[in-house]
């Protein structure tokens, strides 16, 4: 046995042997590790030279043969944990007051690239300037999360006598720092009649209603216009919530828009993070988008506690956008721009997938796996691409007996 | 078989009138089927010319049997035309984007040009789908203009009412019903082009061809008469639509040709579309579907080929099979892994054709002088002039005699035959996987206890299927790649999913554990299941007596090479946790050169799914039959010393003493306090509601913060003093065997709060859940808290509330299963075609590349280390593990 002498001798002896075998990370890996224990416990000339042995060996066998049927053991690998899976909805990382989606349902979601996920969900991060402070955070809260005149309002009343009332309650207009000359503002838009502010209670707004809306029928109707007048805010989001992880501030938005979001000065939109797949495609483009369905799906998986390797979800992913637009797993989507008239036909509306084929006159190149299954020929995948020519020596059996 | 021929393509398109009386032998023309004395009639529609159905008849066409000949179409000359329902959509778009005058598409003479040279451009580049796109453009423009550009003629709105009629809207004069005959005329005069542009086919698909003036009669063989016990014959549900279509037919012509008045013809044009189109699809929304005498809907042509059941997804994607069986399985720790135990009543039915060598020509005589009754026999001669031959009927002595080389015999399924083995529902590959048959006595499969995981079998009445490879090279790749044995891992994670479970981990715990001492006999037992041939190491202790710990014996099974350190699964309990060598609780499994130093065996270390463990990595550095026979013989050993030692759990297990009872009262007590204290506080309006959330919500809302975890934990943490690791639920609890301490806690102390939707119990009666409760009861007790665990026993009102959560959790499974069955179905859809190409890329079969490198690194998960190429940490501890 042979004793290293030095790092460096290490660092030769590695690159001569292994350098080029493995893959650099795996080769990096190795290096800092190997450094580690030469320094804690020495190491052998002999024992280096196992290590990269069994290195290279195991690297060799942890590649792909060609021909594996990559996509369906992908689609196995998610579809049979999500049997296991629960229906529950979850709070979200803590904060009672979101119900996020999660488990079969939320798969179910993305899998199908549905444009609004059940429940959005943004986590806005803040610049350097706005990140430490609670105050400084809040100020953004306020003017992302929508605010209607029902949420600062104490009391609204619509009658065709008097029009309509809204006092406002002085505390939440501070809360959400709106002055009541803004709600006026807003409230002139909807462009119901006189609006002005009361000469006794500058909280009090008055509308003097247009003749033809003061109209008992239409009240109620009224009322729900102007409860519902957006005040501030960014449409669609609902509700923001502050939320501390670690050092830094950063705000939790129930719903979702993603464009209007980054635009805020103060928001750090390298990392506004949101969980509607589609508005990030539109956004960010398709290789953001690859990464939300990897991230999402991922997330579903191990709130669940069950073990998937990340290859199997990266290939549903790239399979859902190599196009360069999000499709749906299914008849919309990937399973209906099959190029065999036959696969088509075979997933979901037979009939109609025929008739379409005939009309057309389309040719199946029989080249999927369900077009060769049911012409009774070998699939394309697997042992099934590799073809052997041969020509047997001679025909055993008759002659060689005695 | 090797396959000579492949087809290479198949081209879908609508049969013209020509063709299809090209490929017709008859015209049929009369309703009538059969005569007095039950004989096809000539020209009606199960004529003897459209093949042959019954055993030996001769075919007067082709002169083939039944067996041979295909069966051949006869036909229906409409008397007047009809539409194909499957395809008035695509009717009513050629009718819309073509003039109504001189059938030309109407979009410019120069647009005209410029698509069609841009449509050869596509043709040529193979871009399917912008193709499919740059047809719905044109449709859509040829669709909007009012005035065709080449004759001038103004065109007119044409609305399609469902199902098949179709109607111009001519402005000032009305609407106008278009007849079929009018229909066809318009689309036959679009040029060949035009219909090119539309996305059509001319030469295939002429678009007149969707309207039809001859009806193909299928074959007989495709809609088979059916002879009932009472002699009556019953006909197949298309026969009697086709009946019904040549009488309205033949009426109709009749109608035509004596000149009756128009609206009668009509009346009865109408009625021959209607069995036209229920004949080709009797689920048409907005008509009626028609139905036999019984009044049950018959089936049309659609109907056969769609669904679950239907041609495609029923006989062409998934067919039945012979040399398969099913029965109940139960278990053998005796076998093998790669084993299945095959009851002999099935091994008789089984068959493997075998072909008759100089080599095995002794064996296969024996075989067939045993004949189908005796096992191990055969059932069948095929001799080399293709005839088969019976043995049940034979003089097996004689035809033994005659065997040579160059016969096959069918002989029974015998012991090393492989087969595979299956339990549904297949949702991954390891469902299917292969066995070495193993003949053994009584009606069950049999199979090791280890391979249950895998396929999720238990022994509650599941039963399984066997199917037995007939060729050589079925045979060749069930045993190289399906055997049991290459899916100890799987591509899921890239771990071990096969491993100990349940008994062989609470037993490899005791035998591991310090405390056993083995005698001489109990070593020589012990080893002796696991096969071991050698001498039996040094004793570890000599006085009062030779002894020899569990350690000691597993160490002879492990490779000399293997060092290893990981806590055991017992350490992940805080107060069994070993930091080093130096640690009284043994839960460090440390092996160095092949010997077990210190730690107990437990699921961390020899479990299934547990990647990186002690099986994990002997399957990745030893190979999987190495690790084979480590499970088919060391955890039988895990087994047998559970026997010997005894272990078993019953109700005293669960007892707790007194003192112990009255400080779990008094936890609940306590928190029932707090929840009554919540509730007076929010009777009194002093509760501060939650922000985004009710008022009864936030009571709720803190109500199960308190009663579910809370309590639970704090009386867990009061109740494991009282539970040690010489209880045996302990040591199933902790040795990951089975259960876990929720369990214990529910089952020594209470249930706890019961939810359902993750809510408190509350629906029932008005305002309260049982009668038993006043009325705007909130305490915990009237909204389904369980005070009792299941050693004391629920009172009436708690077993009420179990079952009602219980049920939510029933309700909840069935849901599930459609819904992920559903999805599974779609991504094996969307992703089966996907695979890894010569140059490591992944690629559609269109060569389409959809990721360069297979997952970026090129790295197959079932042949990783969990998910890493290769685990650095785990190379270096293989190597150097046993001097650190």
């Amino acid at each position: 046995m042979k004793r290293i002498k030095s790092i460096k001798k290490l660092e030769t002896i590695l690159k001569e042997n292994l350098e080029g075998k493995v893959s650099k990370a795996v080769y990096e890996k190795l290096r800092e590790k190997l450094i580690k224990m030469y320094k804690e416990h020495g190491l052998y000339e002999e024992e280096l030279q196992a290590i990269i042995d069994e290195t290279i060996r195991r690297y060799d066998i942890s590649q792909v043969e060609p021909g594996e049927p990559v996509g369906t053991v992908a689609a196995q690998s998610l579809g049979e944990p999500s049997t296991q899976m629960t229906l529950r909805t979850f709070h979200y990382a803590g904060v009672r007051e979101f119900n996020i989606t999660l488990g079969l349902p939320r798969l179910i979601e993305i899998v199908d690239a549905r444009k609004k996920p059940s429940t959005a969900i943004m986590e806005i991060y803040l610049d350097d300037e706005h990140k430490y402070s609670e105050e400084k955070a809040k100020e953004i809260a306020r003017k992302i999360e929508t605010t209607t005149i029902e949420n600062i309002a104490k009391e609204i009343i619509v009658n065709p006598f008097e029009g309509a009332i809204i006092v406002l309650d002085p505390e939440m207009l501070m809360d959400k720092g709106v002055t009541p000359e803004t709600v006026i503002k807003v409230l002139e838009k909807l462009k119901l009649g006189k609006v002005y502010q009361d000469e006794e209670d500058p909280n009090t707004i008055r509308i003097d209603l247009k003749p033809e809306k003061a109209d008992y029928t239409k009240i109620e109707r009224i009322r729900v216009k102007i409860s519902k007048a957006k005040v501030k805010g960014i449409k669609g989001i609902n509700k923001v919530i502050i939320q501390k992880r670690g050092d830094e501030y950063i705000l939790v938005a129930e719903g979702s828009n993603l464009a209007e979001v980054m635009k805020i000065p103060g928001v750090d939109y390298r990392r506004v993070y949101t969980n509607n797949i589609a508005e990030i495609e539109e956004v960010l483009g398709i290789e953001a988008a690859r990464s939300a369905i990897i991230r999402e799906v991922i997330n579903v998986l191990e709130d669940q506690g069950l073990d998937v390797d990340v290859r199997h979800v990266m290939l549903l992913a790239d399979m859902m956008t190599w196009t360069g637009k999000v499709k749906q797993v299914g008849r919309m989507g990937i399973a209906g721009e099959k190029t065999g008239v036959l696969a088509r036909a075979a997933f979901e509306m037979t009939v109609q997938k025929l008739a379409e084929a005939a009309v057309s006159g389309e040719e199946d190149p029989l080249v999927g796996v369900t077009e060769n299954v049911i012409v009774g020929q070998p699939v394309p995948v697997g042992t099934g691409i590799v073809e052997i020519y041969m020509t047997p020596y001679k025909p055993y059996g008759r002659g060689e007996e005695e | 078989m090797p396959i000579t021929t492949k087809i290479s393509s198949i081209k879908f398109g609508i049969l013209s009138p020509d063709e299809i009386r090209k490929m017709s032998v008859t015209t049929i023309m009369t309703s009538e089927v059969y005569d007095n004395d039950g004989a096809p009639i000539d020209g009606g529609v199960m004529d003897r010319r459209l093949g042959p159905i019954e055993p030996r008849e001769i075919c007067p066409v082709c002169g083939n049997t039944r067996d041979s000949c295909p069966g051949h179409f006869g036909r229906i000359e409409l008397a007047r035309p009809v539409i194909h329902v499957s395809f008035v959509k695509h009717i009513h778009m050629y009718l819309k984007t073509t003039c109504r005058a001189c059938g030309r598409i109407k979009i410019s003479e120069t647009e005209r040009q410029k698509y069609l040279e841009l449509l050869k451009n596509l043709e040529e580049l193979g871009i399917r789908y912008l193709e499919k796109r740059l047809f719905e453009y044109i449709r859509r423009k040829a669709a909007a203009a009012q005035k065709c550009p080449h004759c001038g003629a103004k065109q007119y709105k044409i609305r399609l009412e469902k199902p098949h009629t179709f109607y111009e809207d001519r402005g000032e004069e009305g609407q106008t019903k278009l007849s079929p005959i009018e229909i066809r005329a318009r689309l036959e005069k679009i040029p060949d082009d035009d219909v090119r542009l539309l996305g059509g086919d001319p030469v295939d698909a002429r678009p007149e061809w969707m309207v039809l003036t001859v009806l193909p009669v299928p074959p007989r063989a495709v809609r088979p008469s059916i002879l009932l016990e009472t002699g009556i014959r019953s006909e197949d549900d298309l026969t009697h639509k086709l009946v019904d279509i040549i009488r309205i037919n033949n009426r109709l012509r009749e109608h035509i040709e004596t000149g009756a008045p128009n609206a009668i013809i009509e009346e009865e044009w109408e009625l021959l579309q209607y069995h036209v189109t229920t004949y080709f699809d009797n689920e048409v929304p907005g008509i009626s579907p028609a139905k036999h005498r019984s009044g049950k809907i018959l089936k049309g042509i659609a109907q056969r080929l769609k669904g679950k059941e239907g041609r495609f997804r029923g006989n062409l994607s998934g067919k039945r099979v012979d040399f398969s069986a099913r029965t109940v399985i139960s278990p053998d720790p005796n076998l093998s892994i790669n084993e299945v135990g095959v009851p002999i009543d099935i091994a008789k039915i089984l068959t493997v054709p075998e072909r008759v060598t100089p080599w095995n020509i002794d064996e296969l005589r024996r075989y067939v002088l045993n004949g189908p009754e005796k096992w191990p026999g055969a059932n069948y001669v095929i001799k080399p002039d293709g005839r088969k031959i019976n043995l049940k009927y034979v003089d097996r002595k004689a035809l033994a005699e005659s065997l040579a080389p160059g016969f096959i015999v069918e002989r029974h399924l015998k012991d090393g035959d492989i087969v595979l083995f299956n339990r549904q529902p297949s949702l991954h590959r390891i469902s299917i996987m292969a066995h070495v048959a193993r003949i053994l006595p009584y009606k069950t499969f049999r199979l090791n206890l280890l391979v249950c995981p895998p396929y999720n079998a238990d022994f509650d009445g599941d039963e399984m299927n066997l199917h037995v490879p007939q060729s050589e090279e079925a045979r060749a790749e069930a045993r190289l790649l399906m055997l049991v044995e290459k899916h100890i891992l799987t591509p899921r994670y890239g771990g071990p999913i096969i491993g100990g479970l349940q008994d062989y981990i609470s037993g490899a715990f005791l035998l591991t554990n310090k405390s056993t001492l083995l005698t001489r006999e109990d070593v020589i037992d012990l080893l002796g299941v696991a096969n071991y041939r050698g001498r039996l190491p040094e004793p570890a202790i000599l006085k009062p007596g030779p002894y020899w710990t569990g350690k000691q014996l597993i160490s002879l099974f492990i490779p000399k090479d293997f060092n290893y350190k990981r806590p055991a699964k017992i350490a992940s309990a805080s107060a069994l946790r070993c930091i080093d060598e130096d640690c009284p609780h043994d839960s460090l499994v440390i092996i160095k050169r092949g010997e077990f130093l210190i730690g107990v065996l437990d699921k961390a270390s020899i479990g299934r799914e547990e990647p990186e463990s002690f099986i994990h990595w002997l399957v990745k550095e030893y190979g999987e039959d190495m690790a084979r026979l480590f499970m088919d013989y060391v955890y039988r050993m895990f087994l047998r010393y559970s026997e010997k030692h005894g272990f078993t759990m019953g109700y005293t297990n669960l007892l707790l003493p007194p003192e112990a009872k009255e400080h779990i009262r008094r936890i609940i007590e306590e928190k029932k306090k707090e929840v009554y204290e919540l509730i007076d506080k929010y009777r009194r309006g002093e509760l501060e509601p939650r922000p985004g959330r009710t008022l009864e919500e936030t009571l709720e809302d803190e109500i199960i913060d308190l009663l579910s975890k809370k309590l639970l934990d704090d009386v867990a943490d009061a109740i494991t003093p009282y539970f040690t690791l010489t209880n045996p639920v302990i040591i199933m609890a902790r040795t990951g065997a089975r259960g876990n301490p929720v369990n214990l806690t529910q089952m020594a102390a209470l249930l706890g709060q019961q939810t359902i939707r993750g809510r408190r119990i509350v629906r029932g009666y008005f305002n309260r859940t049982l009668p038993h409760f006043k009325p705007g009861d909130l305490g915990p007790e009237a909204r389904g808290f369980v005070a009792h665990g299941f050693v004391d026993g629920l009172n009436p009102i708690e077993m009420f509330f179990h079952a009602a959560a219980g049920r939510e959790g029933l309700t909840d499974t069935a849901v599930r299963t459609s819904q992920s069955g559903y999805m599974q179905r779609r991504l094996i859809n969307a992703l089966q075609d996907l695979r890894v190409e010569y140059d490591g890329t992944v690629r559609l079969p269109t060569g389409e590349i959809v990721q360069f490198r297979y997952g970026e690194d090129g790295v197959d998960p079932m042949k990783s280390d969990h998910g890493e190429s290769v685990k650095i940490e785990r190379v270096i501890e293989k190597i150097i593990g046993w001097r650190i």
